[in-house]
């Protein structure tokens, strides 16, 4: 089986920065891909997740859970052909789970991910 | 009140709609016309997810549209119409005489089209059918979110 690759899929500069904090914090490339809907509409979109996934497996991580990213990343994963999974509300604390746990399956990635995530979100105040 | 924005939108609902128009137009609902989505269960269900439970989400085939199009004209709540390409906004223009303006909002890139504007993307045929559209007495512009000028049709095609 084909190591298992990450692809972030946001609004702008988003991804990028995402992929670049990753490799700041964990030192660790060539995981995952940034992917902006900057300037593109649904089938350039779906053109830049094909070369992205490639032959999979793959989890797409998407900022929103509607709107262009999501739309497109989830008519991919069910047309694409490859083994993917797709997450929502994309966040630092999950990729750096994510780049160190890649030995499963997409599925599973997907929701370890969701579980690292949603950990890392907490409200502190005085 | 009314159906406040017709926009041309190859992505359909997403961000920019719902909330960089959505929220100053204080928007109740939104109309996606497609016959592609109106026929796709799996399709809506994506769509939906985009949009806030209490923006009530309605999909229509073109030629439903065309009958539907004055009850949503005179509902009492702000409305939002989209289409995904210029081919059905000139479809819908032309079997009902009430739409009066469409706003080119995002056509991206693809073969044969050229940069128009940075979020407009036209075949000569696509600007071609704009401008009729125009002279047909429907004001065109191409505007992306509220905060930016409204271009006229003859700026851009």
């Amino acid at each position: 089986m084909s190591e298992l690759r990450g692809v972030i899929v946001s609004h702008a500069a988003v991804a990028k920065a995402m992929v670049d904090a990753v490799t700041a914090i964990t030192g660790i490339e060539g995981v995952l891909t940034p992917i902006s809907n900057e300037g593109c509409g649904t089938a350039e979109l779906g053109e830049r997740l094909r070369e992205a996934v490639g032959p999979g497996p793959a989890v797409l991580f998407v900022d929103l859970p509607g709107g262009s990213c999501f739309t497109s990343s989830a008519r991919y994963a069910k047309q694409g052909g490859a083994d993917i999974a797709v997450v929502t509300g994309v966040n630092l604390a999950m990729l750096l789970d994510f780049v160190f746990n890649r030995d499963i399956p997409p599925a599973e990635a997907a929701r370890r991910a969701v579980d690292a995530g949603g950990k890392a979100i907490r409200v502190t105040s005085s | 009140m009314t159906l406040a924005l017709y926009r041309i939108d190859d992505r359909l609902i997403h961000g920019q709609v719902v909330v960089g128009w959505g929220q100053p137009l204080d928007v109740s609902f939104i109309v996606l016309v497609d016959d592609e989505v109106s026929s796709s269960d799996w399709e809506q269900d994506l769509y939906r997810m985009g949009v806030p439970p209490q923006i009530e989400v309605i999909f229509s085939s073109v030629e439903k549209a065309a009958e539907l199009l004055p009850g949503w004209e005179s509902d009492a709540r702000v409305g939002i119409l989209l289409v995904g390409d210029i081919d059905t906004a000139v479809a819908l223009a032309g079997r009902v005489p009430q739409v009066k303006r469409f706003n080119v909002g995002g056509v991206h890139h693809r073969t044969g089209r050229k940069e128009r504007l940075r979020f407009v993307y036209l075949t000569d045929d696509e600007a071609a059918k704009l401008r009729q559209l125009a002279a047909r007495g429907v004001e065109v512009t191409a505007q992306d979110v509220p905060t930016a000028r409204a271009v006229p049709v003859g700026e851009f095609t």
